[in-house]
């Protein structure tokens, strides 16, 4: 008589752990299998769905033309168009721009508000204005005010600028706006226990702020930091609005003449270079985050 | 009081609201002394150790130390703070800083002191509390009775005239609190100037020079350790021993 080692020492028959044959295929090496199986089966059915569409054809030559493209990235000045690729680079030194301003500023902002001085009620109050402010209105209108509006007022220097520096004005005032919110979240998430141990050491208001609270807030605000820094690469596109020599405004440009959209897409093309690496690096610094934290709970 | 005291609490009256937290606390604390404090939760323990490093401004009576009132307007809290080393319950490490630099942190920019000089008196430290090894590991990488011994040297560092230790053992896991309680009753042995707020009776027992018993507020009755638990006077004292035991 043949007897299982369990039936033998328990006498009952132990429960089947093993998942029934077709589901074991979703397990293991079979889940790569299934799951880049599906990947393709997607990606097949969404380009075919985009191909039987009846305006296929056209948007195909319209957007995705490969010589339109290639020659919006290259630009022709005999025609007078603008290079899409050289003009790209108006928007990263904008965006590289603002965002070293950006930083600085929205750091002494959120600083100024948490800070429980009562030297500086006036200008926390004022701060409180300005980012409320500049939080509510869309940075289309402020490109608008700023762009057209500064020139206007005739104020010298102020008003003989170039669309660009009005544009990275509009980008800096609101985005400043955005960063010191984030600054200050940060700021306020420090523990306040943190704060009453180093006040027990004697550490000044100001050293508390430098040695403990700051370095703690910045950690924690990083990958908030670099999704707005992310949205402020895309924005840069914003200040073509004013004539701006940038990517976006030279497949304005492009489209125009030799009607054809494709200079678009490799404009979105380039953008996307820039801000995928950084989505990606910024999801990867979120989950490290959390799983230091449920480490830390454990 | 006597010149000998470091720390005198004078009728100390402390309200938060309506609630009134201390009625009328006075205490003196000595050099050399270790002063515990017992009594349930919410009787003004916490209050009374953080009015006295001034984290909380007394509504009446006075706070002495070294003879000077805190009450005096002139006095600036960050040095009464730097005389006065303390510890908390939840230790408050702080986490982006290195064992050592904990220790630093205070002597240096507080006391201004030169870092090389800071630096070695803190790895002295760390030798004495036994953990030297760790002196470059971040406090989350230990235990919670390593991070509270860690949190002592750090208020030792300020080279304090006296130590306020607040139920520094009630976060522990029962297993962690043993070392803890070692290393402060080697403090009191070293002559250490300390007052304990504490739920350890048998450890108040063998260290306190003087026990002081609070109730909702009232120093209901403070003797020599063996006066408070041998031989309670007050009906308040006796039932929260009972209870306690």
């Amino acid at each position: 008589m043949t007897t299982t080692h369990d039936e033998h020492s328990s006498g009952v028959a132990p429960p089947n752990l093993l998942a029934p044959g077709y589901r074991r295929f979703f397990t293991g090496r079979g889940a790569v299998i299934a799951s880049s199986l599906s990947s393709v089966a997607v990606v097949v059915a969404l380009v075919s769905l985009f191909y039987i569409t009846p305006g296929s054809s056209e948007v195909r030559f319209f957007f995705f033309h490969l010589a339109d493209m290639g020659r919006a990235f290259v630009g022709d000045p005999a025609k007078g168009l603008s290079s899409v690729g050289l003009a790209f680079l108006t928007n990263i030194w904008m965006c590289l721009l603002c965002e070293i301003i950006v930083l600085v500023l929205g750091l002494t902002f959120a600083w100024v508000r948490v800070s429980r001085s009562a030297v500086l009620l006036p200008v926390r109050v004022l701060v409180t204005v300005y980012t409320d402010l500049f939080r509510g209105i869309p940075i289309i209108l402020v490109i608008y005010i700023v762009g057209f509006g500064l020139p206007a007022l005739n104020i010298g220097f102020l008003s003989h600028q170039s669309p660009a520096v009005y544009g990275c004005i509009s980008l800096i005032v609101t985005y400043t706006a955005y960063v010191a919110e984030v600054y200050r979240a940060g700021l306020t998430s420090v523990p306040n226990g943190q704060i009453l141990a180093a006040r027990s050491l004697g550490l000044t208001q100001q050293a508390t702020m430098q040695r403990i609270i700051l370095p703690q807030a910045v950690r924690t605000v990083v990958p908030p930091l670099l999704n707005d820094f992310i949205s402020l690469q895309k924005d840069t596109a914003l200040v073509s609005t004013l004539g701006a020599i940038e990517a976006t405004h030279a497949a304005q440009i492009y489209a125009s003449t030799e009607f054809n959209f494709s200079g678009y897409t490799i404009a979105a093309l380039l953008f996307l270079i820039l801000t995928v690496p950084l989505t990606r690096f910024t999801d990867q610094l979120m989950s490290r985050d959390r799983n230091k934290r449920l480490a830390q709970q454990s | 009081m006597t010149s000998s005291d470091i720390l005198s609490f004078i009728n100390v009256r402390k309200s938060f609201g309506a609630n009134e937290v201390l009625r009328g606390v006075s205490l003196e604390l000595q050099r050399h002394n270790v002063v515990c404090l017992i009594g349930s939760s919410g009787s003004g323990k916490s209050t009374l150790l953080r009015c006295a490093n001034m984290l909380e401004t007394i509504d009446g009576g006075d706070i002495t130390l070294f003879g000077q009132s805190l009450t005096d307007p002139r006095v600036d809290p960050d040095l009464v703070r730097r005389q006065i080393g303390t510890v908390f319950q939840s230790f408050n490490l702080f986490p982006h800083l290195t064992v050592l630099d904990n220790l630093t942190v205070g002597p240096h920019y507080a006391q201004r002191r030169p870092l090389e000089v800071v630096r070695s008196e803190a790895i002295e430290l760390l030798v004495r509390i036994g953990l030297e090894s760790r002196a470059h590991d971040f406090p989350d990488r230990l235990s919670g009775g390593q991070q509270q011994r860690v949190a002592i040297a750090r208020a030792l560092a300020m080279q304090p005239a006296l130590l306020l230790l607040d139920e520094v053992t009630s976060a522990l896991d029962p297993s962690l609190v043993g070392e803890v309680l070692d290393l402060l009753s080697e403090l009191a042995d070293a002559g250490t100037t300390m007052l304990i707020a504490t739920h350890e009776m048998g450890f108040a027992r063998d260290v306190a020079d003087r026990v002081a018993f609070l109730d909702q507020g009232v120093l209901v009755e403070s003797g020599t350790p063996s006066e408070i638990f041998d031989n309670p006077q007050h009906p308040a004292t006796q039932l929260f021993l009972q209870r306690v035991r």
